[in-house]
């Protein structure tokens, strides 16, 4: 015991004499989180205040064509910049100039309205309704297309929001067209209409509650737990460089001379570089709960749930510390223990759904994922902060965290009794 | 004390032994000198005694115990000064220190008590508190000196104690040893110093090629060579002229 205290102590005494390293080690994940928060806080907002531009072209300049444009502009998503030419338009999405381009064809108008009139005198000729259905010759009327030009660097998923959100929006136009028709087809009155066409069927979001409220998620509660598991995970780096600096002095020469195991040594490491995780943690909560609100992001709310984010997060920090250890063991060179820890990191990160969530990704990556500690973390972070669940849900989460640290531990102590066996 | 049978260590992908079937026997509170030029198997052969590495072949044994069976309790008995300064630059020559001290067990006040009269004699006193990074090549290797006998070893094993530090570190050095020795511990150390070998040593051997070619009382060995007035001109004799570059 006497021993772990000492080696506890002399870590300790490494890390805070290395006053650079600390700011990077507590300073970078809350720049991280808050810089990640703001960039990703409109997703979450039911109505943005950004306006995305994009260029329209109306070649029909009729009724749709202004009903497309009244929508668009309505939705409060889009900022709308008329242009007159596709090509022009077409060039400057291409050239990364413009997000989006939307193209309204000739004639969408009256083209629609024949095809719906034609549609609609042809179901009222089948009930007898219409004077003469012997006379409706069927015409064919071409098919016309609303083209919309992506910038290539375009994210996939904001492509398909805005093709789903236009998409729903000619259907409401065209339903609105065949209503209409089938209302001048009755011979009644435009004023008065006798047909509904807001949706009948409706969906709504059922959200979790506590104490029969709402608990409604938003961008800082996705991202606190998300960068604070990259943040802890991050800790690989500096513990693993650590290590190799210790084998470069030759204090660890001198170490394996002496009558200590190596158990001791990774436990005075991993008693001080978990303290770090911890309180990296700690800040990472103020922030969210704190400062956030007070630069116009949503806030974190704790209450009650403290003492499981707490034990999520030291189990979090355990299976981080384990894979620094081991890191720190295998690596030779401060060259071969920073980029591999860094980019582990990454990997992981990207594994355990920090990024994409893990229930979009191949069934090949879903089973990858299983295996990532950070998706266990995460899993644990988001039952305690958006599931709203008691300690037994995350037991098998945080059991899985302690299992990794303890077959860390068991690797390094096995790797290191054979590289330095006597 | 120490006793080495037939002691051997081949390098992974080596095409020679280091160390060849090397016997030696050490006694109680001989200050024994392992001389040889570079890549004689010097540092190979501490580093298998002080269980920094497996020997390929052979064994040996410290205070009776043997190194395969009894590997922490042989830890308590040894010290070691390594080549290096191996010392936490960002610590205080009194945390190094404490630190080290205390993975051989030793606590409390017994331990500053310990450091502080090693640091006296060493004449470190007034620096203990300070960083062993603004420390010069010297005073880094006395302190690498007391890490290595703060619990009072049975044996201590030096490499090249004295390498690079001015005549003052050395004197101080080599006087704290042999006040160490005179107190009952057995010293084992390399040196390419030969001068300060001939008069500190109570025994050497001249190791080449892994091998012991020479080993006996300094003086009786510059006695026993042909036109040998130091040991150094028994050395020249024995191992020759050439260059020893290697890598």
């Amino acid at each position: 015991m006497h021993k772990l205290w000492a080696s506890t102590y002399k870590e300790f005494l490494l890390l805070v004499r290395d006053l650079g390293g600390i700011a990077i080690l507590f300073i970078m994940p809350l720049l991280l989180l808050i810089v990640i928060t703001l960039v990703q806080d409109s997703t979450f907002r039911t109505i943005s205040d950004v306006k995305i531009p994009v260029l329209l072209v109306d070649n029909d300049k009729g009724e749709i064509s202004k009903n497309i444009i009244e929508n668009l502009s309505n939705s409060n998503s889009f900022e709308i910049l008329q242009e007159s030419s596709e090509v022009e338009a077409k060039e400057a999405v291409f050239a990364g100039k413009y997000q989006l381009a939307i193209i309204i064809p000739e004639n969408l108008s009256a083209s629609l309205q024949k095809k719906v009139d034609q549609n609609v005198e042809g179901i009222l000729s089948k009930f007898g309704l219409e004077e003469n259905s012997s006379s409706i010759a069927k015409k064919v009327i071409p098919q016309q297309e609303v083209r919309l030009y992506f910038d290539p660097a375009t994210q996939t998923s904001f492509k398909s929001s805005v093709k789903n959100g236009i998409d729903k929006m000619i259907s409401k136009i065209e339903t609105e067209s065949i209503y209409k028709a089938f209302q001048n087809e009755l011979g009644e009155e435009d004023s008065e209409p006798i047909f509904d066409t807001e949706n009948f069927i409706a969906f709504k979001e059922i959200f979790p509650t506590k104490n029969n409220v709402e608990i409604l998620p938003n961008s800082a509660q996705h991202n606190v737990p998300a960068w604070t598991l990259f943040a802890i995970f991050f800790i690989i780096v500096p513990l693993s460089i650590n290590m190799v600096k210790e084998k470069n002095q030759g204090t660890f020469v001198r170490l394996r001379t002496q009558p200590i195991n190596y158990a001791t040594v990774l436990g005075g490491k991993t008693i001080v570089y978990l303290g770090v995780c911890i309180i990296q943690f700690t800040l990472m909560l103020l922030v969210g709960m704190y400062l956030f609100p007070a630069i116009g992001l949503p806030g974190i709310d704790v209450s009650g749930k403290l003492p499981m984010l707490y034990t999520v997060a030291l189990f979090s920090g355990l299976a981080a510390v384990g894979l620094g250890l081991m890191l720190g063991t295998i690596a030779k060179t401060q060259e071969q223990a920073a980029p591999f820890g860094s980019t582990l990191v990454v990997i992981l990160a990207a594994l355990g759904g920090v990024w994409v969530p893990v229930f979009v990704m191949p069934k090949l990556m879903q089973f990858v994922s299983m295996i990532s500690p950070m998706n266990w973390g995460l899993e644990a972070f988001y039952d305690v902060f958006l599931r709203n669940v008691g300690f037994v849900k995350i037991l098998p989460e945080i059991s899985l965290l302690l299992l990794f640290f303890l077959l860390m531990l068991l690797i390094s102590i096995i790797y290191n009794r054979r590289k330095n066996a006597v | 004390m120490i006793e080495i049978n037939q002691l051997s260590k081949k390098y992974k992908n080596a095409d020679f032994f280091s160390v060849r079937n090397l016997d030696l026997k050490v006694e109680e509170s001989e200050i024994y000198g392992l001389l040889g030029p570079n890549g004689a198997g010097k540092t190979t052969l501490i580093s298998m005694l002080t269980s920094l590495l497996k020997p390929t072949s052979g064994t040996f044994t410290i205070n009776g115990l043997n190194f395969r069976e009894n590997k922490n309790e042989l830890k308590k008995l040894i010290g070691i000064v390594p080549q290096e300064y191996a010392l936490y630059p960002t610590l205080t020559a009194f945390e190094n220190l404490q630190y080290f001290g205390s993975m051989y067990g030793i606590k409390g006040e017994i331990l500053k008590k310990s450091i502080a009269e090693h640091l006296e004699i060493m004449g470190l006193s007034k620096f203990a508190n300070k960083k062993t990074s603004t420390f010069s090549g010297g005073m880094k290797r006395r302190v690498n000196l007391i890490a290595g006998i703060l619990h009072n070893p049975k044996v201590v094993f030096l490499d090249e104690p004295t390498v690079g530090v001015d005549v003052q570190s050395k004197n101080a050095i080599i006087d704290h040893l042999k006040l160490l020795n005179s107190q009952g511990t057995t010293i084992v150390y390399t040196s390419h110093h030969l001068n300060e070998a001939e008069f500190f040593c109570t025994h050497v051997a001249i190791i080449d090629n892994g091998e012991i070619i020479l080993k006996g009382i300094p003086s009786e060995l510059i006695k026993n060579q042909e036109n040998a007035t130091s040991l150094e001109e028994v050395f020249l004799a024995k191992t020759g002229k050439a260059l020893r570059d290697y890598a």
